[in-house]
């Protein structure tokens, strides 16, 4: 299939950057939307010209390194799925396809679709953890957890922290991403000691960085590609209420 | 003779003797012994962390963004652990004894024997953690079973163990980044080691954003660097895994040992098209309800639900009843070989097999599926556009995990005295092949049980190095080694791609030192990879600048790719046998199974770097099975 891109070019931070027009002619429908882009890279290198950079890493969308805007919609069409999973054959042939970088005050643009995304890293940093040194862990059996609760929690830690839901946010919040890693704790028992100091560190540190607040659009859930849901920023609120209430 | 330092004593009493004996350093002391960590997976993140709330002061170094995207996310399946919570006959011993025998007996008892005693703590840790680990209605861990062992002791959180286990490991290091006892360096990837005195005292790294190189010295560097599978290309490795921190230390000294032993994992989808980059792996726990089949007639043109039961072949139920679907990855891997050579293979490109879940469905039903493998087979529709449930997936075997790695001893030391390798970078307990579900547990326990021990029994003696000076010459001359790399690879300014290379070279290795190697096929596969090298330092193009710039870094891996491929073949070449995942077709029972030589081979290849164009050296490092006698591994 032949395929028209249109493509984000920004050659460093300090640069102003632009959309670039490619084409591509016998593109195998069968090919993942970054393999798309290694031939379009391969092309340009015979040409002579600088390659597109972007992110990418494990390909089977768990590592969370891939994601770009794909004619407007983070990770593409596809519900539920990272820009490493979405294939050629969701397209059409001679389709024009827009590619852009996920845009956020705080994850500026380091180059073409490249972006810094380290504002995630901080605000794990400020409180999402249990505080526990190796070795003083008690027996695992000695924390029972009921098969639902765990699921429940499971559902909120399989977040892969792409930034998608920051991306398709009118606000560039970073309500979901943060929410998962509160809910993922606060609904186990070994997350409660800390879960008063961790819900307020870590809405503290998102503010820090940048990301807006929530003003339920919920345009995160639709775009998520690990189906991460908004109820968790219901109970982040509540968390956090229940904090600000119990402070000291 | 190497030695690998391992305690005397009963097997149960060495790492305890270890322990008791060993060194320590007093916590006043440890805020002034620096330590280097570069990776940060699994090994990396948990080394760093259990470092930096000891006291010592620690760097952190990856290449990807955040620690949180190393490739140990992608594991799926689980971890082993034995805790016997089944009651089904499981102990440390005969962990030990499934992980010793999985690895067809190339292994060191000592070094098994800890993996499997240390083995419950990880559980522990990681649950006090909050990994989300499977659990039954009562509120108790569950386990399910893997390939090669008759016990059930995988601990799994879904399909996604490695992603939970990864990121207990990762916000245990953002802790102590946030509390300042570890420097993160994201988006830097090392390009040499530098040794003072014959210690290992820093790294050259590069800023991947800048370009900028930077010099970082410790008392003690630890290589976290994962495996080297994707020097094949083709593998269920993510793009940015390389070899390119071990080797650039093997070049300074340190010894690779066992480089060609690479597991062949036998449940990836298989390749459709020349353009592809990558083969994603299904998890083998997939095997527990999977069963794998290809038709009877070679010819076969119906879908596969209209080819009916006796015209299936269950090849590893025929040939390995015991074991049937489980088992092991290296016999199940060349099973599947040795149908699709015969002819026997399904798909467009007759390079497949099927794993039919449909008698699983039946007898449990599809909602008791979905909720064990769900994530699998919802990524299994996303690449391929099927719908499992309805009909058999397509399988086949692809490039997976490096027993081979640097050499280390007991103490997870190289032989670069303050060097250590952990997780997948050394080649330590598996032998010349890895049971599923072990890897986690290798990485995890190399970082949080084993190498804090023994390096604070190295970092004892440090403490009156003082502080280590960047501006000494051999810093100077290994940042000027890599300055001059660098220049080379952007100065050649020829008309192909490192993933030319990188792919071409990738091909002659799984040709040559793949699922099986013989001798004419590896004398012929080291001539081609020496041209090969010779045409990548004549045509290689590398587009750009030295600032961000994918195709450098790719040039400077696939740069070592093509010594380490060199490396691996040369090892292939020299080991007369056939054991694990190393088949050498000229050693093979009349069966078609692998014929070990106990007499000749029961020891570790460990190789010397001796310059370039000159052929490496082989040292031997005997193993000696003092208390296990090495049988015929067999799972009929």
């Amino acid at each position: 299939m032949r395929i028209r891109l249109k493509i984000w070019r920004q050659e460093n931070e300090h640069d102003s950057g632009k959309m670039m027009s490619y084409t591509l002619e016998d593109i195998n429908p069968h090919m993942s939307f970054l393999e798309m882009l290694d031939t379009l890279n391969e092309q340009l290198l015979k040409n002579g010209t600088r390659p597109v950079e972007f992110d990418h890493d494990c390909r089977e969308g768990i590592c969370g390194q891939c994601g770009v805007m794909i004619n407007g919609r983070a990770h593409g069409p596809l519900k539920n799925t990272t820009t490493c999973q979405l294939h050629m054959r969701t397209f059409k042939d001679n389709e024009e396809i827009i590619i852009e970088p996920f845009r956020a005050t705080a994850f500026p643009v380091k180059c073409d679709l490249k972006i810094d995304r380290s504002a995630f890293d901080r605000i794990i940093q400020s409180g999402g953890f249990i505080a526990v040194n190796t070795g003083q862990a008690p027996e695992a059996n000695s924390i029972p957890i009921g098969s639902p609760e765990v699921e429940a929690a499971f559902d909120a830690a399989a977040c892969i922290g792409c930034g998608a839901c920051v991306a398709v946010c009118k606000n560039s919040s970073a309500a979901l991403f943060t929410s998962a890693k509160i809910a993922h704790l606060a609904l186990l028992p070994q997350g409660q000691i800390e879960a008063q100091a961790r819900v307020r560190n870590m809405i503290d540190q998102m503010d820090r960085e940048g990301f807006g607040h929530c003003s339920n659009t919920e345009a995160c859930e639709v775009e998520c590609p690990q189906q991460i849901s908004v109820l968790h920023i219901a109970r982040m609120n509540y968390e956090y209420n229940k904090a600000q209430l119990l402070k000291k | 003779m190497l030695d690998a330092k391992i305690p005397a004593g009963p097997l149960e009493e060495k790492w305890n003797y270890y322990k008791a004996h060993a060194k320590l350093v007093n916590p006043a002391n440890r805020k002034k012994l620096e330590v280097i960590v570069v990776g940060a997976g699994l090994a990396g993140s948990s080394i760093a962390a259990s470092l930096g709330e000891m006291g010592y002061s620690v760097k952190c170094f990856c290449f990807q963004d955040t620690p949180r995207r190393a490739h140990s996310v992608a594991a799926q399946g689980g971890v082993n652990a034995c805790k016997n919570y089944e009651n089904d006959g499981d102990s440390v011993y005969r962990m030990f004894y499934d992980t010793i025998k999985g690895g067809d007996f190339r292994a060191r008892e000592g070094n098994v024997y800890r993996l499997a005693e240390c083995s419950a703590s990880l559980i522990d840790q990681a649950v006090a953690q909050g990994v989300p680990f499977g659990r039954e209605y009562g509120g108790y861990l569950n386990n399910r079973s893997f390939g090669g062992v008759q016990v059930s002791r995988t601990f799994y959180a879904r399909g996604q163990t490695g992603q939970q286990l990864l990121l207990g490991a990762y916000q245990a290091l953002m802790r102590q980044v946030g509390a300042g006892s570890v420097q993160l360096f994201a988006r830097h990837e090392m390009l040499d080691l530098v040794v003072i005195d014959k210690k290992a005292r820093g790294i050259i790294v590069r800023n991947m954003d800048t370009g900028v190189l930077e010099r970082h010295g410790a008392h003690a560097v630890v290589l976290a660097t994962g495996g080297f599978g994707k020097i094949y290309y083709l593998s269920t490795l993510a793009m940015g895994c390389n070899g390119s921190a071990i080797w650039r230390a093997h070049k300074r000294g340190a010894f690779m040992a066992n480089p060609s032993w690479t597991q062949i994992h036998p449940t990836s989808l298989p390749q459709s098209g020349e353009y592809q980059s990558k083969l994603t792996l299904m998890s083998e726990s997939l095997r527990n309800d999977g069963r794998i089949w290809v038709p009877v007639n070679k010819d076969e043109q119906r879908e596969p639900n209209q080819v009916p039961e006796e015209e299936r072949d269950y090849y590893l139920e025929r040939r390995y009843p015991a074991f049937g679907n489980l088992s092991p990855r290296d016999i199940a891997s060349r099973a599947a070989k040795e149908r699709i050579d015969a002819g026997f293979g399904i798909g467009p490109l007759k390079n497949a097999v099927y794993l039919d879940f449909s008698r699983a469905i039946k007898d449990q039903g599809e909602d008791k599926i979905r909720k064990k493998y769900g994530n699998l087979f919802r990524m299994y529709e996303k690449i391929t556009g099927v719908n499992a449930y309805l009909e058999p997936m397509r399988i086949s075997p692809a490039a997976h995990f490096s027993m081979g790695g640097l050499w280390v001893d007991y103490e997870l030391m190289t032989t670069i005295p303050g060097l250590f390798a952990l997780g997948e970078a050394n080649f330590a307990d598996h032998g010349a092949n890895r049971l599923g579900a072990n890897s986690l547990l290798q990485a995890s326990i190399d970082g949080y049980f084993i190498a804090p021990y023994t390096m604070a029994n190295y970092l004892a003696d440090e403490i009156k190095a003082g502080s280590i000076d960047i501006r000494h010459a051999a810093f100077a001359a290994a940042e000027e080694n890599v300055q001059q790399q660098l220049h080379m690879l952007m100065g050649i300014q020829g008309n192909l791609s490192a993933d030319y290379f990188h792919k071409t070279l990738g091909k002659i290795l799984y040709d040559k030192c793949g699922l099986s190697r013989s001798k004419v096929g590896l004398e012929a596969a080291i001539k081609e990879i020496v041209a090969l090298r010779e045409e990548f330092w004549q045509r290689l193009y590398v587009p750009g600048g030295y600032a961000i710039n994918s195709e450098l870094e790719k040039a400077g891996r696939v740069a070592d790719y093509l010594e380490l491929g060199e490396l691996m073949c040369y090892d292939a070449l020299t080991r007369n046998e056939s054991c694990g995942a190393h088949f050498r077709t000229e050693y093979q029972t009349p069966e078609g199974e692998a014929l070990r030589n106990d007499q000749d081979f029961s020891f570790i290849s460990a190789w010397e770097w001796a310059g370039a164009g000159q052929s490496p050296l082989l040292h031997k490092e005997s193993l000696h099975f003092e208390f296990v006698t090495p049988t015929v591994r067999s799972y009929k």
